[in-house]
């Protein structure tokens, strides 16, 4: 420890302010740059969810699927799978 | 010997269907020189953007003649960079609008080629009108006579550098129609170093140094730019011109 | 090496592999970069010269060196777009753009509070802080072409086009702004010059500058898997991965 003190350490011999403001923006911008790429991700898969459960039908075979069984929500059929395998 | 004779015919045989590279290159220029005396307007309004810009200087900061002697290259510089800038945006505007861009894009003679023949004409049409003016102006300044000749000099050697890197930016956003702000944000950061080196030579000789060695780094951005700027330009056109 | 190259091509590969590398990178990035920024901050000596301020080494430098090398990987990527038509070197490019721009402010934030108590001021117009802001403005640029064209294919060469020649200018850039500093200012006490670091210092700073490369990493692979479901939304895998609540993680029964 280079600092006698956690009062010291947060001082830093009257630089405190100069190294915290930095530290504090670095953290600060880093946080920003990671929720903005979150929240990119979110925004497409929920527009995409919402497109694939409102598609017209017969678009793709797992969408006719949905159709036909009623609900709008994906169900992972046994079909489905062995479609998306081939 | 005969050999390479045989190749060269060859390879020059389309030219007998179709003009040459030089010739191409002059029909270009001669057709964007004419067009630029006939659209007066364009001609003009750099040249006055010019002298206002630099009128504003000593109307806002200071008239006073040690603060003008000392900032008058820079101002010069700056007005001339952006008038330049404000030239661009019809560098290859009005030939992508009518399609005439898409025809030199299928002529035999590759693009950049005649690209340069439209950089060259616009040079000839705004660069080198600003260079003229620059006397006139720098007397108003009060700078001495060794200054002025010094920064025509850099002017002259550095505005076809401006319209060389201009025409990149100018063909990445012929597509665009908003592009003439987008077009600045673009070009200023590549202009930066020519602004330096014309400023700092200008200052260089007021400081009694020996410029030569400083108008040759000039001369050879300018080199550099003639060789590497149509290139770009072309490719940004070509990618401009199919998106179309 | 072709076959790796044909690999790339491919987007569902590059999704696997990319969630497969993701979290070492997170992990090992955080781990080195915050042991790195505690070293400096509590254990590093004190430097005689400029005092605690120096401290802000410890995420100036990375910042900074990351920025520039953002930059230069964007250009690789451009050649790459412009050469090969690679559409994964695109991708990164619109993924990494961003993130370079705020690198670039943070290294300008840190290097102006930083003069602040060592030349007491907080903005000189020093050689290395003129770089970096015209390394913004180039930033700058490439994100607003980016975002000019509709057309996502004209739009990723223009910008390659762009980055590529940014490249070339920046050694030009650069040395006008040495040449130009030391023609206004002679030799004044440069921020980042290090003649004497002792290994308490420079240790924890490689540390963190390997930290936030990782880190770095992570981000713009994030970025690029979302870019790449957007692109990629009509195409069954994708549709998959979406159903599947988007996670970097590809399930290995797809793959």
């Amino acid at each position: 420890m280079a600092f006698d003190s956690f009062s010291a350490f947060i001082i830093m011999e009257g630089h405190g302010p100069y190294v915290w403001t930095c530290y504090g923006v670095f953290f600060l911008l880093m946080a920003l740059i990671t929720w903005l790429s979150v929240r990119d991700r979110r925004r497409v898969v929920r527009t995409q969810q919402r497109e694939q459960t409102v598609a017209s039908p017969g678009q793709t075979d797992t969408v006719r699927n949905e159709r036909t069984g009623g609900g709008f929500q994906r169900i992972p059929t046994s079909q489905s799978e062995s479609i998306s395998k081939s | 010997m005969g050999q390479q004779q045989s190749l060269s015919i060859t390879v020059l045989d389309p030219v007998t269907t179709s003009p040459g590279l030089f010739q191409s290159m002059v029909a270009v220029l001669q057709r964007d020189l004419r067009l630029s005396i006939r659209q007066k307007q364009d001609l003009l309004n750099p040249l006055l953007f010019f002298v206002m810009v630099v009128a504003l200087f000593p109307l806002g900061v200071s008239p006073e003649s040690e603060f003008l002697k000392e900032a008058g290259a820079g101002i010069l510089w700056v007005g001339a960079l952006l008038a330049t800038l404000l030239s661009l945006d019809h560098l290859f505007r009005f030939d992508y609008e009518d399609g005439t861009l898409e025809q030199m894009a299928l002529q035999p003679q590759p693009l950049f080629v005649l690209v340069l023949a439209k950089t060259l004409a616009h040079w000839l049409a705004t660069g080198l009108p600003l260079v003229i003016l620059t006397p006139m102006l720098g007397m108003m300044l009060f700078l001495d006579g060794n200054s002025v000749a010094i920064l025509c000099l850099t002017l002259l050697i550095g505005t076809p550098v401006l319209s060389l890197i201009g025409s990149v930016g100018a063909a990445l956003t012929v597509g665009l129609r908003a592009g003439g702000v987008l077009l600045s944000l673009l070009v200023i950061p590549l202009y930066i170093p020519v602004l330096i080196f014309g400023t700092g030579t200008v200052m260089a000789a007021a400081g009694g140094s020996d410029v030569s060695g400083h108008l040759a780094l000039m001369a050879a951005m300018l080199m550099l730019a003639v060789i590497l700027a149509p290139l770009a330009a072309a490719a940004a056109l070509k990618i401009s011109l199919s998106a179309s | 090496m072709w076959q790796f190259f044909h690999k790339l091509g491919s987007p569902k590969w590059f999704y696997g592999i990319a969630g497969r590398f993701m979290p070492w990178l997170l992990g090992l990035g955080l781990v080195l970069s915050l042991a790195g920024i505690v070293w400096g901050l509590a254990f590093a000596p004190q430097d005689y010269l400029q005092g605690n301020s120096y401290r802000i080494i410890f995420i100036h430098v990375p910042t900074a060196f990351l920025a520039q090398s953002v930059y230069m990987m964007m250009a690789v990527a451009g050649v790459i777009t412009l050469v090969w038509k690679m559409k994964l070197a695109d991708v990164f490019v619109r993924a990494a753009a961003p993130v370079g721009a705020i690198l670039t402010v943070l290294a300008l934030f840190t290097g102006a509070v930083w003069g602040k108590p060592t030349w007491g001021t907080w903005w000189i117009w020093d050689a290395r802080l003129t770089s970096m802001l015209i390394l913004l403005f180039l930033y700058l640029g490439i994100i607003g072409l980016s975002h000019a064209y509709s057309d996502e294919k004209t739009a990723a060469r223009a910008v390659a086009v762009l980055t590529v020649v940014g490249v070339v200018n920046i050694p030009i850039i650069k040395y006008s702004v040495n040449w130009w500093n030391t023609l206004h200012q002679p030799a004044t006490f440069k921020l980042t010059e290090k003649p004497t670091m002792v290994p308490e210092m420079w240790v924890p700073l490689l540390l963190a500058v390997l930290g936030t490369y990782l880190l770095f990493g992570w981000v713009s692979l994030y970025r690029m898997q979302t870019e790449v479901l957007r692109r990629e939304r009509r195409t069954r895998w994708v549709k998959d991965v979406i159903a599947a609540g988007g996670g970097s993680q590809l399930k290995s029964g797809g793959a």
